[in-house]
């Protein structure tokens, strides 16, 4: 479904991103690890349009044929036209306004598109309720499944850490995606928060959504994703089901830190 | 105990450096020119002012602070809400109780609130610094002034093509500053103002440059005039009354309000659509909406022409009232007035932006006028010469009412935040702390 064919990013003289390629499938979720620094966070911020990729292509196939080239589309359509949802390693909730109100922000395009120029909405008139009722019953549905339905007036920022996560994944869901790209989301998390996120995951996969994800924790990695792609310096040392990397001597390598993968770059 | 002194020692001593020169030394009119008076007097009443209230704060400890550390209290929240009700009331029966002086006043305190409400929309719900918002006053109030002496407009069919003027120009200034934030949006703001102020003063052949625009024709009520000859088609002739200013300054007054309200009233149903939340959002954390593919430009650009635009419609009202108008009265200090009115109203709270306007625009004239009419019944010498010089000192107590609010309640005067949407419609307001 998404194809990454030679993504190379650079920053001035850095290489951060060297010829990346691979391919995430439909109903999979694939996973990108690597060790701090090898790019993987570089690697969402091309495919979620943050950032623009030096070169290479990214393209994305809908179920219904259409192709986006991700790598020139503006960032904000990639959410709303390709349905690529992102969350971020640092969570980025609008800490100031209640959980109810991020849930509704997201489904913004759709409710903008029935606001009639925001005048019926101002209004309080025609299409618009009938969309501003479908966004609640939308928003309560997640705030359900993520089990903060007694918390939906509360302000976003006070909710305990690993509530903010799953609200985070609750908000990006809400834009209708078919991709979920997720940047580290059991980071912080305990064990059994950790567990909670996972069913959360596999729901999501089930519904239709497919999902990439970096992570840094191998045992989670490990025990959820179809599909594994290893960086390192910005090079891709492996890719393949989670038993053939863990088999794999170049990803032992390159977490114990044994690997001569400068030498070879250069 | 020893410190205690020391700390408030220490402040009288800066208070001695300030005061010395702004209150100790005055200029008069002597015989020979001006002469300068020294009055230690008044230097040693403030100082030791200061240094007795830096005192108790110091022995009361850090208590008065604490107030803002909590959200407010039901009883707090209750208050509040009758609060803006009270205020309506008295603001639509003013003009039958106060004397021209106070509908005057009052016009001119809610020509205010509604400029901070525009810039709400702007600073407080999108969260864009704009130092320049007095150049969207200006365009209004030149669309107006241009539209009438030129081609003959009425006031009613310029006011929405002044307000439309100045949200085109909110646009286009939008369009420059869309990938600044912060510091550097409010330096090239703050330049804007100024572009606007300095081409009225230089196009001569436009805008009179700095001889201003006069005649400037006064609004009319359904198509009668306020004209003072009491004729056919005025107010005064209609009605059957005999024709007096007062008229029009309270059909003015009523104007303002009109205007003022509707502002709210469209402000507070937009922060309720999804483009009101956008805004917040925005305020919030950009870089998240963008990854909700929410538009950030158009976003923001909304935001500028909505607060301009109503920025526009005051400056028309402005131009109307005043009949004359000049590139003098559309300074940075406006922009700033409005800011520090928001600022210390609450960022994105409608209420404590008139809150603020009353206590910044109409609270010094109302001690002023307190303090003459004290000096009147007690023939003190003191509260008349306090009253006469108290005009002098406006911007000192602007200051000082901004740094009290900001030690006190650094979130504004009234600093919750009431959600756009509740799911169990108790509409319960969030407390400022989180």
């Amino acid at each position: 479904m998404l194809s990454v064919t030679g993504l190379t990013m650079r920053f001035g003289g850095l290489k951060a991103v060297d010829e990346v390629s691979f391919e995430a499938r439909a109903g999979e979720i694939t996973a990108v690890i690597g060790p701090n620094g090898a790019g993987k966070t570089t690697v969402f911020n091309c495919i979620t349009g943050f950032y623009r990729p030096s070169e290479g292509g990214i393209a994305l196939m809908h179920e219904t044929g259409a192709r986006f080239a991700l790598d020139r589309m503006p960032g904000y359509r990639i959410a709303s036209r390709a349905r690529v949802a992102r969350t971020f390693q640092n969570v980025r909730l609008f800490a100031g306004m209640t959980v109810l109100e991020n849930l509704l922000v997201a489904q913004h395009n759709v409710l903008m598109r029935a606001s009639g120029f925001t005048l019926l909405a101002v209004l309080g008139l025609g299409t618009y309720r009938a969309a501003a009722a479908h966004g609640m019953e939308k928003a309560r549905h997640w705030l359900d499944r993520i089990g903060l339905i007694d918390r939906a007036d509360d302000v976003a920022g006070a909710l305990p850490y690993g509530a903010q996560r799953r609200l985070e994944i609750a908000r990006a869901m809400c834009i209708d995606p078919i991709l979920l790209c997720l940047d580290e989301p059991a980071a912080g998390l305990n064990p059994r928060e950790t567990d909670t996120l996972n069913a959360l995951l596999r729901s999501i996969l089930d519904d239709g959504c497919s999902l990439l994800l970096i992570e840094h924790d191998m045992g989670v990695v490990m025990r959820i994703s179809d599909h594994i792609v290893v960086l390192d310096h910005g090079k891709k040392i492996a890719d393949g089901t989670p038993v053939e990397v863990r088999a794999d001597p170049a990803v032992i390598a390159a977490y114990l830190g044994e690997g001569d993968d400068d030498e070879e770059a250069a | 105990m020893k410190g205690v002194f020391r700390d408030a020692g220490l402040s009288a001593l800066i208070a001695l450096g300030l005061f010395a020169p702004l209150i100790g030394l005055v200029t008069e009119n002597g015989e020979s020119g001006l002469v300068l008076r020294a009055r230690p007097v008044a230097v040693a009443v403030v100082v030791s002012l200061v240094f007795l209230g830096r005192l108790l704060m110091l022995i009361r400890g850090r208590r008065i602070a604490l107030p803002s550390k909590f959200g407010p209290g039901p009883a707090m929240v209750r208050a509040g809400k009758a609060v803006a009700p009270v205020l309506l009331i008295v603001a639509l029966l003013l003009p039958f109780g106060g004397s021209r002086y106070y509908v005057d006043l009052a016009t001119l305190v809610l020509t205010y609130i509604m400029l901070g409400w525009g810039l709400n929309v702007v600073v407080g719900l999108a969260g864009l610094l704009d130092l320049g918002y007095v150049a969207f006053y200006a365009v209004g109030a030149y669309s107006y002034a241009l539209l009438a002496t030129t081609f003959g407009l009425g006031f009613w069919s310029c006011l929405p093509l002044a307000g439309i003027m100045a949200a085109f120009w909110g646009v286009l200034l939008g369009f420059p500053v869309l990938r600044l934030r912060g510091d550097y949006l409010a330096i090239v703001t703050l330049a804007f103002g100024e572009i606007i102020r300095i081409v009225l003063i230089n196009w001569v052949s436009l805008t009179n440059g700095p001889n201003g625009i006069t005649g400037i024709p006064r609004p009319t009520l359904f198509g009668l005039s306020f004209s003072m000859d009491g004729g056919e088609g005025t107010f005064a002739g209609f009605f059957n009354l005999e024709p007096e200013t007062i008229q029009r300054v309270i059909f003015l007054y009523y104007v303002i309000l009109g205007l003022a309200l509707i502002t709210n009233w469209f402000t507070l149903r937009l922060r309720r659509t999804p483009l009101g939340r956008a805004w917040e959002a925005l305020r919030e954390d950009e870089t998240a909406c963008r990854s909700l593919g929410i538009n950030v430009t158009n976003t923001k650009l909304t935001a500028f022409a909505i607060g301009a635009m109503f920025g526009g419609f005051a400056g028309a009202f402005f131009a109307t009232r005043q009949a004359f108008i000049s590139p003098e009265s559309f300074t940075f200090i406006e922009s700033a007035t409005v800011l520090a009115i928001v600022v210390l109203g609450g960022l994105g709270s409608q209420l404590g932006v008139a809150l603020a306007a009353i206590v910044m625009v109409g609270g010094l004239e109302l001690l002023r006028s307190l303090l003459s009419w004290l000096a009147d019944e007690m023939g003190s010498e003191l509260f008349a010469g306090i009253a006469n010089e108290l005009p002098l000192y406006r911007m000192l107590v602007f200051g000082l009412a901004l740094v009290v609010v900001m030690v006190l309640r650094p979130r504004g005067m009234v600093s919750t935040r009431t959600p756009t949407v509740t799911l169990t419609r108790a509409g319960t307001p969030v407390g400022g702390g989180a």
